[in-house]
């Protein structure tokens, strides 16, 4: 990666215009893009859930890994936003065929499109697509390998806001693996900005990256002592399939340890909310009675997805409109546009 | 330039739409504010009038004709309106009326919610300088400013003008 990235999201006034990690972005910015996806909550609740804010603009859903509730949301806030939109299952498409991934690009800007969202298995591939884009295409990351996945830490956050008040001055756990979930890091990085009293990461030690204290959080081995008081308790997927040696002994083994049970749950404060990604495995991370229980929000999260995604896309096409007014005004005379 | 009285504005304004109502046979007006000045005025009226349902706020952000020229307002506040509106007589409110996008995109907006009986436009100012085809029903006071000036209205309490 040649530039910093939390340069290369931003207009030169500090407006969004790619969202590629939460890392880097500052208070205000991610406060307005809860606010403003709060806003689109209420639109959603409507009988006519669109609004047509982004009427005209293409829309490309670029999947490089298999996805379906992230692709599916995505889909969903693009048409709620009344963008026209296109899903592109690359892995079954052109690159099979051999063509790099700059031509499939290209070919996709030739068709006069507005936005990508992106999701790869290498981490830096949204990054490394909004270097080389022509200018005035915002790139949404929707998940690289194990770096970020910045739309779910921030539908966490909102989900956060919406059911204990605030972020500030909370506790949260995030448990399991650490190690490969790029949903974590993104949490810790918006935790941190948005003013958590206490990030707390739970696992085996093996499932724990080892500079995990220097982002700022407390490593735990046993719930008992990493759930106490928490406001919040973020589960974790096991990823099975980013896993290459046996760093577990066995799923049952890491259910004993690590699964959320009700009993393990009363660790935690009595209202204490319990938040998953999905995927969950139940009986692996989470056990039914919990994950269907009534401290679960994990439904509410999916619903908050929607809404996040389309404050987001709202607002990073914004940033390229006025980068590409800008760019317009430099080439017009004064005073043309308006006649 | 000399600017109106507020407080004798918003009386006068609030005894025209109670006569307003009366003459159309809407018994049960509901009060939409446009954000943020129209709200203040809204509430102002509704104080005045004491409809049942209190003040409802449309925030039209996601609806605005510029979003290609100015992107997205940085501060949306979302808009609170019943569970339905449908069949019900609306009396849309904003403190400036100028070019009539403002409310074409609030008419627009109602519309996503339901299919009201009717809407009405009641104004505190209005400018003149119209763009499209839509006029107030009710009008605090018209307006002649110089070219390139504009009011500005500031609140919730007091409720001040000023111009820029």
């Amino acid at each position: 990666m040649t530039t910093d990235p939390s340069q290369l999201q931003l207009t030169a006034d500090g407006r969004l215009k790619h969202f590629l990690t939460t890392e880097g972005l500052s208070r205000e910015l991610l406060t307005e893009i809860l606010d403003t996806a709060d806003s689109f909550i209420s639109t959603q609740e409507r009988d006519v859930k669109k609004v047509p804010l982004l009427r005209g603009k293409t829309v490309v859903n670029l999947f490089f890994e298999n996805s379906t509730r992230t692709r599916s949301t995505f889909e969903l806030a693009a048409k709620r936003l009344s963008a026209d939109i296109l899903n592109l299952d690359i892995a079954k498409s052109a690159t099979a065929k051999g063509e790099t991934l700059m031509d499939t690009l290209w070919n996709l800007e030739a068709m006069y499109s507005d936005m990508f969202v992106v999701r790869h298995a290498d981490s830096g591939a949204a990054h490394f697509i909004a270097e080389h884009v022509t200018p005035n295409v915002a790139i949404i990351n929707a998940g690289d390998g194990r770096h970020a996945h910045p739309t779910q830490a921030m539908l966490d956050m909102l989900t956060i806001r919406r059911h204990q008040g605030a972020i500030e001055g909370k506790i949260v756990a995030i448990v399991g693996d650490i190690l490969h979930s790029r949903v974590a890091r993104s949490q810790i990085h918006a935790l941190r900005t948005l003013g958590a009293a206490e990030i707390r990461v739970i696992g085996p030690g093996t499932l724990l990256p080892r500079d995990i204290e220097a982002l700022g959080c407390k490593a735990y081995y046993r719930m008992e002592d990493g759930l106490k008081d928490c406001d919040v308790i973020i589960m974790l997927r096991l990823q099975k399939e980013r896993m290459q040696n046996a760093l577990l002994p066995s799923e049952s083994e890491f259910f004993k340890l690590y699964g959320l049970t009700e009993e393990k749950l009363t660790y935690a404060k009595p209202d204490a909310i319990v938040m998953h990604p999905g995927p969950i495995n139940r009986g692996v991370e989470i056990e039914s009675n919990v994950a269907d229980g009534p401290q679960s929000v994990i439904l509410n999260q999916v619903s908050y997805g929607i809404a996040v995604r389309m404050a987001v896309m709202a607002m990073a096409m914004s940033g390229q409109q006025q980068e590409r007014n800008e760019l317009a005004e430099q080439h017009n005379e004064p005073g043309q546009e308006e006649a | 330039m000399h600017l109106p009285d507020i407080e004798h504005t918003c009386t006068e304004l609030g005894q025209r739409l109670a006569a307003y109502l009366e003459q159309n046979n809407i018994e049960q007006p509901l009060l939409v504010g446009i954000r943020t000045g129209g709200v203040w005025i809204a509430e102002r009226l509704q104080q005045q009038l004491q409809t049942e349902d209190g003040v409802s706020s449309l925030d039209i952000s996601f609806y605005r004709d510029d979003f290609t020229r100015h992107g997205l307002h940085p501060q949306v506040k979302g808009s609170e309106l019943p569970d339905s509106i449908e069949d019900r007589h609306i009396i849309l409110i904003d403190d400036v009326v100028m070019s009539g996008r403002t409310i074409r995109a609030a008419m627009n907006e109602l519309f996503d919610y339901g299919r009201p009986a009717s809407i009405s436009l009641v104004c505190l100012l209005d400018i003149g300088r119209r763009e499209l085809p839509i006029q107030p029903d009710l009008c605090g006071v018209r307006l002649e400013l110089e070219e390139g000036q504009l009011v500005k209205l500031s609140g919730p309490v007091p409720l001040e003008l000023s111009l820029s």
